[in-house]
């Protein structure tokens, strides 16, 4: 029942892809770092508007699922703007998108843990708002939160198959043609499986040791 | 030709009917997977620690739309063939009972040591000591990442349309591939029903949560 013929058949293409959901997965990554930090910002801004409209945002992208947003990409906007959308720019920037909401929480998290003193220090040095941030806080900010965003790298990975509903060739709908020519399911889905076990198992390990090594950096 | 979007409505709450059924009936089974799991990483016993941790682990190192088309297109090729709503509820429920042991387990390991120890100076069961003591403290800090879980679950409900089942976000597909023009109506009405769902829950959740910690953590 389990064909290794089949198997050394189907795993070039399903590695081919692997690159693909990776690179994927990159892209998507630095869209929602970019677009989590400026959420980030705004939400704190003291512009109440801007703060509570950014605050809505954020709400109605987590609170709606990843699926529908990356349809609503690929085939409305195209209605509404007049430009159609290929499948890889729809589907970065909808999960991009999606996960910048989560990652602005952990921006917020880290600016948080910042003591209070750098600000009043930043202050007395006479910075202006743009220097506070990029002097003072972010690069106190961020480290620490470092692996935090780590493990959103391995959970944005793991929503890539989603991007097969928009027909962006990742792995899973590469394991779907195959499987649409052989009607042999089992081996090409099992495959596919076994890839990501594989990859988020070694990933979540390296984050883990990031994390030990960063704490020992900051003397925890 | 619908003449207004109100003519989507009923089609569409036919299918919320189901993503509705698919994330209560996943939610039960990913909260007895969790406690199973959650409790069963804390045994004395290495074999069950050893089985608890490979589950946890498979189902958090693979994708939930991975584990539901193995689930459904997959295990007919060994002879395992399930109906739609099984496969979707197995694939939910198990995915998100894994993500759920951990919030267990850190919860029962929060509970302060004094706690533990007071139960063995009572001279309490093992068992009298987690059910009576440990448990009631732990389930109310479990609560709040729940809350955010069960959110989580009822966005990948919408999944479930990989595998054809006539859910909120199929029924939507259909009506849109029928009426390409009303698209973006159709759409923009979905992410609203979703999202009123999932606001739903989390507030519910809130309001349980303020309720039963009053006066308490």
């Amino acid at each position: 029942m389990w064909d290794w013929n089949y198997v050394l058949d189907v795993l070039p293409q399903l590695l081919s892809a692997l690159k693909m959901t990776v690179w994927i997965t990159l892209c998507s990554f630095v869209v929602s770092l970019i677009v989590g930090l400026l959420l980030a910002l705004a939400a704190r801004s003291r512009f109440k508007p801007l703060a509570y409209v950014t605050k809505g945002i954020i709400e109605f992208i987590r609170n709606t699922p990843l699926l529908v947003q990356v349809f609503f990409l690929y085939y409305s906007l195209p209605l509404l703007m007049g430009v159609s959308i290929p499948a890889f720019y729809a589907g970065v920037i909808g999960l991009g998108l999606h996960y910048s909401t989560y990652l602005s929480e952990v921006y917020r998290s880290g600016i948080e843990a910042v003591p209070k003193g750098q600000w009043e220090a930043a202050t007395a040095l006479n910075y202006t708002k743009g220097q506070t941030w990029r002097i003072v806080i972010l690069p106190q900010a961020i480290p620490p939160i470092i692996p935090v965003l780590g493990n959103y790298l391995i959970v944005m990975f793991k929503e890539t198959p989603i991007l097969s509903a928009i027909t962006l060739v990742e792995m899973m709908l590469t394991a779907k043609n195959v499987v649409s020519q052989s009607f042999r399911a089992f081996e090409p889905y099992t495959l596919v499986g076994i890839l990501f076990l594989a990859i988020s198992y070694i990933a979540s390990l390296l984050v883990q040791r990031l994390e030990k090594r960063m704490n020992l950096l900051r003397g925890k | 030709m619908p003449s207004s979007w109100i003519e989507f409505l009923p089609t569409l709450l036919k299918g919320a009917e189901i993503t509705v059924i698919v994330a209560l009936l996943s939610a039960v089974l990913a909260i007895v997977a969790a406690f199973i799991a959650g409790l069963g990483r804390l045994s004395k016993l290495w074999i069950v620690r050893t089985v608890m941790a490979v589950y946890v682990e498979v189902f958090r190192g693979t994708s939930l739309l991975v584990q539901l088309f193995w689930l459904y297109f997959a295990l007919p090729f060994i002879g395992i063939e399930l109906p739609k709503m099984a496969a979707a509820v197995l694939a939910i429920g198990l995915n998100f009972g894994a993500y759920g042991s951990e919030i267990v387990r850190s919860a029962i390991l929060a509970v302060p040591k004094g706690q533990w120890e007071a139960a063995v100076a009572l001279n309490m069961k093992p068992w009298q000591r987690m059910w009576n003591i440990i448990l009631p403290q732990a389930s109310l800090r479990m609560l709040p990442p729940f809350g955010n879980q069960l959110v989580e679950l009822i966005k990948s409900t919408s999944l479930v349309y990989f595998i054809t089942m006539a859910d909120l976000t199929y029924q939507a597909m259909v009506l849109r591939n029928n009426y390409i023009s009303w698209t973006t109506e159709i759409l923009v009405l979905l992410l609203l029903m979703y999202f009123v769902m999932a606001t739903l829950v989390s507030v519910g959740v809130k309001l349980l949560e303020r309720k039963l910690t009053a006066g308490r953590l």
